[in-house]
C-alpha cells in the first residue's frame, strides 16, 4: 500500500559494503515507507542477500560508505540485538540450526527481548504459550516443533516456517525476507506467503528478497528493484517482476555496460 | 602402619606428609599418566585427615539396598581394584592408606533386586585437610539401582581441602546401574576420583559425570567387561576456568566378544583454565566383536585455555567395530548471529550454547540430580 506521506521506515544512502576485501554493495539507495512491500530481484551474486546481512548487522560484512537510517535512527550504529529489539526482522535464506537450544524456550526469549525494548511486560512460560499456539495458526505450523531444537532436523519448508512464526511473535516494523521461498513446494510457498500477508499492516513494510517472480504472484509488492553489481538497476511496480520473467536478465548487462562506460544515470520509476 | 618410602628424597610439608602416606612419591610430570596434570595444588592442603568422612548412618538406604559385611566389602573392593589395574595407582594407594588410618570413610552396599528409589549420596568436603571416601558396591545378578553421588558446593572451613574418592562397583550377570556423579568444587578444593566397576555379562553401566569448580580435579572411571557381552555408556562433562586444571583418565577393557561401548566426553575450557581428556580402550583378541564408540569434544572459550585431548586405542582383535574423534571448536559464529538477529544479548546468546553443548551430558544424568543444578553450577564457572 503506497501513501505518500506515509513515515519513511527504512532509508539506505549510497550505501558501499565489502566482505573479506571484496566490494559487494556500490552504492544502494531505497527508501520504505511504512504500509509499503517492496521486492529486490537480481541474479545470483548481485547483492541480494549482502543487503539483507548488513541490514540485520551481520559482523561478516564491512558497510564502507552511505547510511542507513531506521525510524530517524542510524542503524548501521546499533548491534544486531538492538536491530531486532526495535523491530527490525531478517528471515534467513538458511536458517540456523541450533542442537541442544529448545525451540520454544528461543522463542520466548527473543518476544520478551522485543517485548522489553517496547516497554512491555514480559511474558511468564504460560502466557508465552498461549501466544505461541495462537501465532503458529498464521504459519499453520505443528506444534511438536516448539518442543525440537531450534531448526535442528526441521526439512526445508518447516524451517521457513518457523521463520515467519518468528515474525510473528516479534511483531517487527521492517522485515526483511531473503528468499524465504527458495526450496517451498508450492502448498509450503502460499502457507508462508499467507503468513506474510497476514503480517503486513499500514504500521509496517516488507522488503522480499527473491529470485522469482512465482513468490509476487502470493505477495504483490508495491515496488519492484532490479539489482545487479550492487546497484539497484531499474524500479518499477509490480509489472517489473513480470516484465522479468517475460524477458529474463540479459537487459542488465546492456544496462550495467552503459553505467559503466558513461555514467549515465539510469532512469528510475 | 604405612612405611615410609624406603629410598625416596625427603620431602617436607604437605607434598612429603602424602608421599608417605601413600607410600610413594607425588607423580611428577615426567611420568606419562601426569604429563599435564599439576598436583601441586594438592599441596596447599593441611597435611592432616579430616574428619568429615562417610558413615552408612548419614544416608537413607533404599529398600533393596544393605549393608555388606566388612570382610566381603574389603574383599569386593580388592578384586574390583585389581580387575581393573587400579592398584598401583597413586590416588588410589592414597585413598586407601588414609581410609586405613582414619576409622571410616567406607560405605559397602549390596544391592538385590529392582531398586524403586534412587541411592542418593550427597556430602560436601566438611573441613580442611585430606578426607577419603570409599563406596564399594556389589550388584547381584538381575539387581538394578540409580545412584547419584554428589558432593555439592560447599566449603564449611573455607580452608584448602582435598577430596580423595574411590569408588568401586561389582555388577553381576544382568545387573543395571545407571550412576551419576556431580562434582562441584569451589577455591581451594582438589578432587582425585577413581570410579572403579567390573562388568559380568549382561550388565549394563551408565556412568554420567559433572565436573567443575576445582583448582585441581582428576577424574578416572575405569571400567573393566570380564568376559566381554555388557553395555557401558560414558557420558562426562568438565568445566574448567580461571587457573583450574581438570582431567579425565578414562580407561575400558573388553575381556571376551561383543561388549559394547558408547562414551561421549565433552569439556568446557574458559580463562586460563586447562582441560585434559584421555581416553584409553583396549580391545585384546578375545574381545572379537566389540562395537565401541568415543567421542571428545571441547568448548574453547578463552585464547588463554588449552585443551589436550587423545584417545588412546588398543586393538588387538581383528572383527571389531572402533569409532573414535574428537573436536575442539568455539562457539559458532552463525550460531550466535543468528540469536543476535533476534534479539538476544550477545552474552545471553553464548550463555544459550554453552548451556545446549552441557545438556547433551547432563540429561543422562539420574533425574534426582536436578535438585543441585548441575547446569547453573557449571555455567557460573565463568
Amino acid at each position: 500500500m503506497i501513501r505518500p506521506d506515509a513515515p519513511v521506515l527504512l532509508e539506505i544512502r549510497d550505501l558501499h559494503a565489502s566482505v573479506d576485501d571484496q566490494t559487494i554493495l556500490k552504492g544502494v539507495n531505497l527508501t520504505i515507507r511504512a504500509g509499503e512491500i517492496h521486492a529486490v530481484m537480481g541474479r545470483n551474486g548481485s547483492g541480494k542477500s549482502t543487503l539483507s546481512k548488513i541490514l540485520a548487522g551481520h559482523p561478516a560484512y564491512t558497510v564502507t560508505a552511505g547510511s542507513v537510517t531506521y525510524n530517524g535512527e542510524n542503524l548501521l550504529e546499533l548491534d544486531p540485538e538492538i536491530r531486532a529489539r526495535s523491530g527490525v526482522f531478517l528471515s534467513f535464506q538458511y536458517p540456523v540450526e541450533i542442537p541442544g537450544v529448545s525451540n520454544l524456550e528461543f522463542l520466548r526469549v527473543a518476544t520478551n527481548a522485543r517485548r522489553a525494548h517496547r516497554g512491555e511486560e514480559e511474558l511468564d512460560t504460560f502466557a508465552f504459550e498461549d501466544l505461541v499456539r495462537e501465532r503458529l495458526a498464521v504459519v499453520q505450523m505443528d506444534p511438536v516443533f516448539l518442543d525440537r531444537s531450534v531448526n535442528e532436523g526441521f526439512s526445508g519448508g518447516e524451517k521457513k516456517r518457523n521463520e515467519i512464526l518468528q515474525m510473528a511473535l516479534l511483531e517487527p516494523l521492517v522485515a526483511i525476507l531473503d528468499e524465504t521461498d527458495s526450496g517451498l513446494d508450492i502448498d509450503a510457498l502460499r502457507i508462508v506467503a499467507g503468513g506474510v500477508n497476514q503480517l503486513a499492516s499500514s504500521d509496517n513494510a516488507t522488503l522480499l528478497i527473491t529470485h522469482y517472480q512465482r513468490l509476487l504472484d502470493l505477495i504483490t509488492p508495491d515496488y519492484v528493484h532490479v539489482m545487479a553489481a550492487g546497484r539497484i538497476l531499474r524500479t518499477g511496480g509490480k509489472e517489473l517482476a513480470l516484465e522479468l520473467e517475460r524477458t529474463g536478465y540479459d537487459w542488465v548487462d546492456q544496462e550495467l555496460a552503459r553505467l559503466e562506460g558513461g555514467r549515465t544515470p539510469v532512469e528510475v520509476g | 602402619m604405612v612405611a615410609a618410602p624406603a629410598a625416596a628424597p625427603a620431602l617436607s610439608g604437605t607434598a612429603g606428609w602424602l608421599a608417605e602416606l601413600a607410600d610413594a612419591p607425588l607423580p611428577g610430570r615426567r611420568v606419562e599418566e601426569w604429563r599435564f596434570t599439576d598436583l601441586s595444588a594438592l599441596t596447599a592442603i593441611s597435611p592432616s585427615l579430616a574428619t568429615g568422612a562417610l558413615h552408612a548412618g548419614d544416608f537413607t538406604l533404599p529398600a533393596g539396598v544393605e549393608l555388606l559385611d566388612p570382610a566381603a566389602a574389603a574383599e569386593a573392593l580388592d578384586r574390583v581394584v585389581r580387575a581393573t589395574g587400579s592398584d598401583q595407582h597413586w590416588p588410589v594407594r592414597l585413598n586407601r592408606a588414609a581410609i586405613a588410618q582414619s576409622h571410616g570413610g567406607v560405605l559397602a552396599l549390596r544391592v538385590s533386586g529392582c531398586v524403586a528409589e534412587p541411592l542418593v549420596l550427597a556430602r560436601g568436603l566438611s573441613s580442611a585437610g585430606l578426607e577419603a571416601r570409599q563406596l564399594v558396591l556389589l550388584l547381584e545378578p538381575g539387581a538394578s539401582l540409580e545412584l547419584l553421588q554428589v558432593v555439592p558446593a560447599e566449603n564449611a572451613s573455607g580452608q584448602a581441602a582435598a577430596l580423595c574418592a574411590l569408588t568401586a562397583v561389582h555388577l553381576s550377570e544382568g545387573a543395571n546401574l545407571r550412576a551419576g556423579v556431580l562434582a562441584q568444587g569451589q577455591s581451594g578444593a582438589s578432587m582425585l576420583a577413581h570410579w572403579l566397576a567390573v562388568q559380568e555379562p549382561g550388565s549394563e553401566l551408565s556412568l554420567t559425570s559433572a565436573v567443575s569448580g576445582w583448582d585441581l580435579a582428576r577424574f578416572e572411571p575405569r571400567v573393566v567387561q570380564s568376559a566381554g557381552a555388557a553395555h557401558t555408556q560414558l557420558r562426562a562433562l568438565q568445566a574448567c576456568t580461571g587457573q583450574q586444571i581438570s582431567d579425565t583418565h578414562s580407561f575400558v577393557r573388553f575381556g571376551g566378544p561383543e561388549g559394547t561401548l558408547d562414551q561421549l566426553h565433552k569439556a568446557v575450557a574458559d580463562g586460563q583454565g586447562r582441560s585434559v581428556f584421555n581416553g584409553a580402550v583396549q580391545v585384546p583378541r578375545a574381545a572379537q566383536r566389540t562395537n565401541a564408540a568415543q567421542l571428545s569434544r571441547n568448548l574453547l572459550l578463552s585464547d588463554r585455555a588449552r585443551i589436550d585431548t587423545k584417545p588412546e586405542l588398543e586393538i588387538v582383535a581383528d572383527d571389531v567395530k572402533c569409532a573414535h574423534g574428537a573436536t575442539v571448536s568455539r562457539l559458532r559464529e552463525d550460531e550466535l548471529f543468528y540469536l543476535q538477529s533476534r534479539g538476544i544479548a550477545a552474552d545471553q546468546a553464548a550463555v544459550l550454547l554453552k548451556r545446549a553443548f552441557c545438556e547433551e551430558v547432563l540429561r543422562d544424568l539420574p533425574a534426582v540430580a536436578a535438585g543441585w543444578s548441575p547446569l547453573a553450577h557449571l555455567l557460573a564457572q565463568d
